[in-house]
């Protein structure tokens, strides 16, 4: 074990716990759906990079190059890119229709208008 | 050495930006923190040879991505307001779980291991047969639409998905006068 | 931004420039990095370029809801029925050595309509997204 050779690891899991950070601590629904992107380009991180061969390149095959950097994560992510910015959308659609219902995208204040309703009832 | 220095600035750089996407709150300045963000993550793809996955996340991530959040703040509002209390619990949740992801890493294969069991199963058998079986140079476009074509249909379905999701979400639903309901 | 010639003038020298890229992208996407989703993302960024430009009605006149609502479905369809043409021709379903008269060719053969397929999609849903957060007024004005 050796810091040269886990550091994209560390990388990761810094990038990771900052998004889960801002996720459970930041009230305004779409700062949470920001940190909810940031923790998953973390993991994009973390399947791409134990597949990288220093002295390789891209894996397109053509007769100059000899060693390829490993593909198969590669597609793994780009379907996980593409599905993440579709939750993404889905969720932004959510918010609007949040703000219309509540007047407001703060956790505390639909919390409280939550709990107001609910007493009037 | 000089590619395992450029990932760790980029990297380095990532995590500075991800700071002042949790300390700002002036919603615009965090929408361009984070197609910055993306931005780097695109060329820090690039470094780790992952070409096809940095075109990806540098028009998807840094282009869609920041013009849905601005659409949204558009009709949201642009400010976020100042948490009531200290989060120190997040922060120290946060604490204990990366103490506990590093603690389980330090089992995984080291950078650039071409031992590594990602790199020895079924991927030397793409590498080799892949323009022989498919005819096309690209491994990636092979194994994604040819060899993995089923997961790609399912992608394809999760965004035809998203897209009806939004339209019913957003839909507007005009009434008449006479009660009438019209879409 | 309709106002400023500078910008309505360079918008419209640009456009065929993105499409053409986004083309290249998409049918080269066998020999270098590219293929259907980014071709599919570049095609919408057009589309919403030219509506931030000349505004969000002279967009709709270009691309109509209808064609765009089509599109969505329309990728997904081609998807699945290069499977079942696979499965007619006598294969599994998504089978492509059978689509032509040598393996290799079917191979590609597939390929290039199952990319197609994925870029029209693609393109179709994010630009109905941003058509439809665009287009929805502030709750305050619609009174």
């Amino acid at each position: 074990m050796s810091v040269a050779g886990h550091f994209t690891y560390w990388a990761t899991i810094l990038l990771m716990v900052a998004g889960l950070y801002i996720v459970i601590a930041r009230g305004n629904l779409v700062k949470k759906l920001i940190g909810l992107s940031i923790f998953q380009t973390s993991v994009y991180l973390l399947y791409i990079a134990p597949g990288k061969l220093i002295g390789g390149t891209a894996p397109i095959i053509s007769p100059d190059f000899k060693v390829y950097s490993n593909p198969l994560p590669h597609v793994l992510i780009l379907t996980a890119i593409v599905v993440g910015v579709a939750t993404l959308a889905l969720g932004l659609a959510l918010v609007v229709r949040i703000q219309e219902a509540y007047g407001s995208i703060e956790e505390d204040e639909i919390l409280a208008a939550d709990r107001a309703g609910g007493d009037e009832e | 050495m000089i590619e395992e220095l450029i990932v760790i600035v980029l990297l380095a750089l990532m995590a500075v930006l991800t700071l002042g996407i949790a300390l700002q709150r002036n919603m615009y300045a965090v929408v361009v923190l984070s197609g910055a963000y993306s931005f780097l993550m695109a060329t820090a793809l690039v470094a780790l040879d992952a070409v096809d996955v940095a075109m990806t996340e540098a028009s998807v991530g840094a282009g869609i991505s920041t013009v849905l959040l601005l659409g949204a703040l558009y009709l949201c509002g642009g400010e976020e307001a100042k948490p009531l209390t200290r989060p120190w619990l997040p922060l120290v949740l946060a604490l204990v779980i990366s103490g506990a992801l590093v603690y389980g890493t330090l089992g995984l294969p080291a950078f650039s291991d071409p031992m590594a069991p990602i790199n020895t199963h079924v991927v030397p058998r793409y590498l080799h047969d892949a323009l022989k079986e498919t005819g096309v140079p690209n491994v990636v476009t092979a194994v994604l639409a040819s060899y993995r074509g089923y997961d790609t249909l399912g992608e394809t379905t999760v965004v035809f998905t998203a897209g009806a999701g939004v339209i019913a979400l957003l839909r507007r639903i005009r009434r008449r006068k006479d009660g009438e309901q019209k879409s | 931004m309709r106002g400023f010639l500078v910008l309505r003038v360079v918008a419209k020298l640009l456009m065929p420039f993105m499409l053409v890229f986004a083309l290249y992208v998409q049918f080269h996407g066998d020999f270098s990095p590219g293929g259907g989703f980014q071709a599919g993302v570049i095609i919408a960024a057009t589309i919403i370029f030219y509506a931030l430009i000349f505004g969000l009605p002279a967009a709709r006149k270009l691309m109509p809801e209808p064609l765009v609502e089509t599109m969505v479905a329309l990728g997904v369809l081609i998807y699945a029925g290069v499977g079942v043409a696979g499965l007619l021709l006598g294969g599994n379903y998504l089978d492509y050595f059978v689509l032509a008269h040598s393996p290799v060719h079917g191979q590609e053969r597939g390929i290039f309509w199952v990319e197609v397929g994925v870029a029209v999609t693609v393109s179709g849903v994010m630009t109905k997204i941003f058509y439809m957060f665009a287009g929805r007024k502030r709750s305050a004005e619609e009174e």
